[in-house]
Order: structure tokens, then C-alpha cells, then sequence
């Protein structure tokens, strides 16, 4: 959910930015990261820990913590909490300590 | 090998300040920040600061933030900036590896300002990886710099002056604080923040914890308990809250992972919030030419690293052979700002930890 109205800060209307995430149509809009996107479109469960596979969400919000790491276009362990959205992003839930292809 | 003089590692407030004071003594420097934006945590900062008009009080922290940028944009010949960019490697002959888009390179510096900052405790409990369960400068930055909400109802773990003041920022955007929760038997942060927050009708909680979090893949409820003064639960006083957010606001960790890879001497002083080098009178560490500046040698309010920053900023360069021509005012005005903003009973633990580590 997105604020829209607040005393101090204000939150003008900015472009809609179209990604995909596991499969799915998302948008989020231009200034957001990742996770931020995710977030106001009700997706918390952003990655799994790698033994159990223990949901996890976001945490330190400054890529530190790990938490919310995902697979971005193709590459994984990408800190979604400090990496801006852009346009036909392809985001997946990340299973595994994350695999790289040519 | 690109060489540089001067490289700081941290686009935050220290880091900034640092720049800032050494580009005004003639000295140049690179900026290395991780994030994509210079301004540190800064930049969700909403709350007027503290402390007196040389650290921008009055000024909200975003605003403060926009100052220190355009600061050292005021000297492009000077400073550069690279973000996006994380520091991977250090090393002893001041060597750094850095990872920007994906490429490894190397830089050599003269001196180095590792002012990497702190990143959020977290707290253990039953369950405290859930989905829902935020550090609060985490929850601060979604919704003050994205405009996102962390959830409806919401709880604070911890009434310092983050717990307190980040709990009224959720009231703002319009999120239902449901209560405050404190292990202590006293409230951490300032009166004036927790009064605020009571006025509002938000129940600060003391001598009580978090024992548990319940949800599937997000948390839904949160069991907590009364706790005697040792700290221990005390059964039979469990209760139930729904929420769909928590915030753990129970301090910060000193960033010294870098430190660490150079084998600067570091000690374990909890009152600075964990393991901090040992460091001279010119915020240098035992690795010549290698200094540390704000939160990273001691968690303290963001107008101490500030003034921190100006301080390391003017020896760094002084050192390197550009000494402001104002030198010896500056740094004794900087040091006496930096006792002003530690004095009195709040900054007593700050004081302590300090004489701690100095070598």
C-alpha cells in the first residue's frame, strides 16, 4: 500500500514501471527499488533461507542483511531493498544460494 | 591501478562532511557509496534534529541531507563520486577492490576514511525471520523515502530514540501503532519523543518483550511477556497481539567488516554498540593513514558523525600535506561541538566507550 497523504513529505504521481515477478505482471513506479515495488503490491516473501527454506522478507533496507536477495534478469543474490525497478525487469523468488548461466 | 589521495568509503553524513572539509582545504577525494544515492540514512530521516545550529539543527534530516550533498557537489574538481559501487576488498598497502556494474577494479589510495556507518541489531526470538518483522530503519526508509507502508497495525520492539521516533513517522503516514514494547524497566529515548507518542494514545510498554512471532509465510500475531528486572520472562503474563508488521528497533552495529580485512585493532565496547577500532586522538586507526569517522567507530545521533566527518576530513588533509589555512580554529571549534553534543546524562555511556578505545 502506498501513502498518499502525509504532513511532511509528499508522494507525486510518477511513471509506471511494468516488471515481471515469478511469472506474474507486476508495476511499481520510477524512484522505486525492488522490494519497494513488491511491497505495495502486498509481496513480503521476498527470498528463503537456504537450508529450510524459511521465508524471509526485508530487513535492513540498506543491503546489508541479505534478506531480501532475489534472481534479476537471469542473475541471482541481487539486493533488491538498493536496486532500482526498471522497465521488463525479470524478477523470480530465489530456491538456492543462486546459480549463474552464461 | 587508478591512484587516488584521498578515497572515503561511505556516501552517508560522516562521509560527507569528510569530503567536504577536505575539498576546502585543497585536498581531493573519492566518494565510494553501495547504495545508488549519496545522503545515507539521512535521507528518510522526516524529524527535526537536536544539538545547536552548527549541526543544522532545526532541519529536518532529509533536508540536512540535501545540504551535505550539494556540499560537495560545490567542488567538482575536487570530489568525485562513484555510487552503485560497493568496496569488496582492503588491503594492508591501502589497496581497495571495488564492484561497480559488475566489474572488478582496484584503487589505490594515500589515505582512506572508512566511514561505513551501522546497520540494524536484529533480536532474537521464536521465529524473528518471518516475513513482517523489520528492522525500524528499515521500515522508515520504505515508507519514507518510497512511500510505502510496512503494514496496518504495527508494533515497535524498543523505545529508544529510533523505537520512538520512527513509531510517530508510522502514525504519520497513517499506520495504527498499536503499542511500543520495552525490555527495560524504563523508557531509552527522550522524554519529549515519548510524550508524543502517549499523547497520541500509543501504550509504551516497559519491562516487556517479544517471546514468539505466529504466521505462515507473514507474520499475523506476536505473543510477548511481562520480564523481572534480570531480564528473565515471567510466566503466566503472556499476551497476544495481532499485527501484520514488527519493528525491532534494539540499536545498531558499527559497520567494521572493511576494518577487520586490514587487521586494524578492534575492541568489543557495547556502549558504542559492539566491536569498534581502537583509534588516536585524529580519528586514526592502527593502520597508518587509514581513518574512521561517524557511526562505524561508535553508534552516536547523526550530528556527531556529521561534525566527526568535518573533523577527520581537515587532519586527513592536513596529514597529506593540504592544511586549511583556518586549521587550528576549526579543529578546536569541531572538538568542542563533539563535547557539547556528548555531554550531559544521555551521552554518559558515548563518553565512556570512547575513552575506551583510544590509543
Amino acid at each position: 500500500m502506498r501513502i498518499t497523504e502525509h504532513p511532511i513529505l509528499s508522494f507525486p504521481e510518477k511513471k509506471q514501471i511494468a516488471f515481471v515477478i515469478d511469472g506474474k505482471e507486476g508495476y511499481g513506479y520510477e524512484g522505486d527499488t525492488i522490494a519497494a515495488a513488491l511491497h505495495a503490491m502486498g509481496i513480503r516473501k521476498l527470498s528463503h533461507s537456504i537450508h529450510l527454506k524459511r521465508p524471509r522478507g526485508f530487513y535492513c533496507a540498506i543491503g546489508n542483511c541479505a534478506s531480501c536477495n532475489m534472481i534479476v534478469d537471469g542473475v541471482p543474490n541481487v539486493r533488491t531493498c538498493v536496486t532500482l525497478l526498471r522497465e521488463g525487469m525479470v524478477v523470480k523468488t530465489q530456491e538456492n544460494k543462486g546459480e549463474i548461466h552464461d | 591501478m587508478i591512484e587516488k589521495d584521498l578515497v572515503i568509503i561511505g556516501g552517508g553524513p560522516s562521509g560527507l562532511s569528510a569530503a567536504k572539509t577536505a575539498a576546502e582545504s585543497g585536498l581531493s577525494s573519492l566518494i565510494i557509496e553501495r547504495d545508488y544515492k549519496l545522503g545515507g540514512q539521512l535521507v528518510k530521516q522526516t524529524h527535526m534534529f537536536f544539538g545547536s545550529e552548527k549541526q543544522y539543527a532545526k532541519t529536518r534530516g532529509i533536508d540536512i541531507a540535501k545540504i551535505l550533498i550539494d556540499d560537495v557537489l560545490s567542488y567538482p574538481n575536487l570530489i568525485e563520486i562513484m555510487t552503485n559501487t560497493a568496496v569488496v576488498g582492503l588491503y594492508n598497502d591501502k589497496v581497495i577492490t571495488i564492484l561497480h556494474e559488475e566489474k572488478y577494479s582496484k584503487i589505490k589510495a594515500r589515505a582512506i576514511i572508512i566511514a561505513t556507518g551501522a546497520s540494524e541489531k536484529v533480536l532474537a526470538f521464536e521465529n524473528n525471520d518471518m516475513p513482517g518483522i523489520y528492522g525500524a530503519g528499515a521500515v522508515q526508509t520504505l515508507m519514507n523515502v518510497y512511500g510505502v507502508l510496512p503494514g496496518q497495525d504495527v508494533v515497535m520492539v524498543g523505545s529508544g530514540n529510533i523505537g520512538l521516533i520512527v513509531s510517530y513517522q508510522l502514525l504519520q503516514a497513517g499506520v495504527n501503532v498499536k503499542c511500543v514494547l520495552e525490555a527495560a524497566g524504563t523508557i531509552g529515548g527522550y522524554k519529549v519523543h515519548a510524550s508524543k507518542l502517549k499523547r497520541l494514545g500509543v501504550d509504551i510498554k516497559t519491562s516487556t518483550s517479544v517471546i514468539k512471532a505466529v504466521g505462515g509465510e507473514c507474520l499475523q500475531k506476536i505473543i510477548t511477556s511481562k520480564l523481572d528486572e534480570k531480564w528473565n520472562f515471567i510466566p503466566g503474563t503472556e499476551e497476544t497481539i495481532e499485527l501484520d508488521a514488527l519493528c525491532v528497533s534494539v540499536g545498531l552495529s558499527p559497520l567494521g567488516n572493511l576494518l577487520s580485512m586490514i587487521g586494524v585493532e578492534m575492541k568489543y565496547v557495547s556502549s558504542l554498540g559492539g566491536l569498534v577500532p581502537m583509534i588516536s586522538h585524529s580519528h586514526e586507526t592502527s593502520v597508518e593513514n587509514v581513518f574512521v569517522a561517524g557511526d562505524v567507530s561508535g553508534v552516536e545521533e547523526a550530528s556527531s558523525a556529521i561534525v566527526e566527518g568535518y573533523l577527520t576530513g581537515l587532519i586527513v588533509a592536513q596529514k597529506l600535506g593540504f592544511e586549511h589555512p583556518n586549521y587550528e580554529v576549526l579543529i578546536q571549534d569541531l572538538r568542542s561541538q563533539l563535547d557539547n553534543l556528548r555531554s550531559g546524562p544521555f551521552g554518559e555511556k558515548t563518553r565512556n566507550g570512547l575513552l575506551e578505545i583510544m590509543r
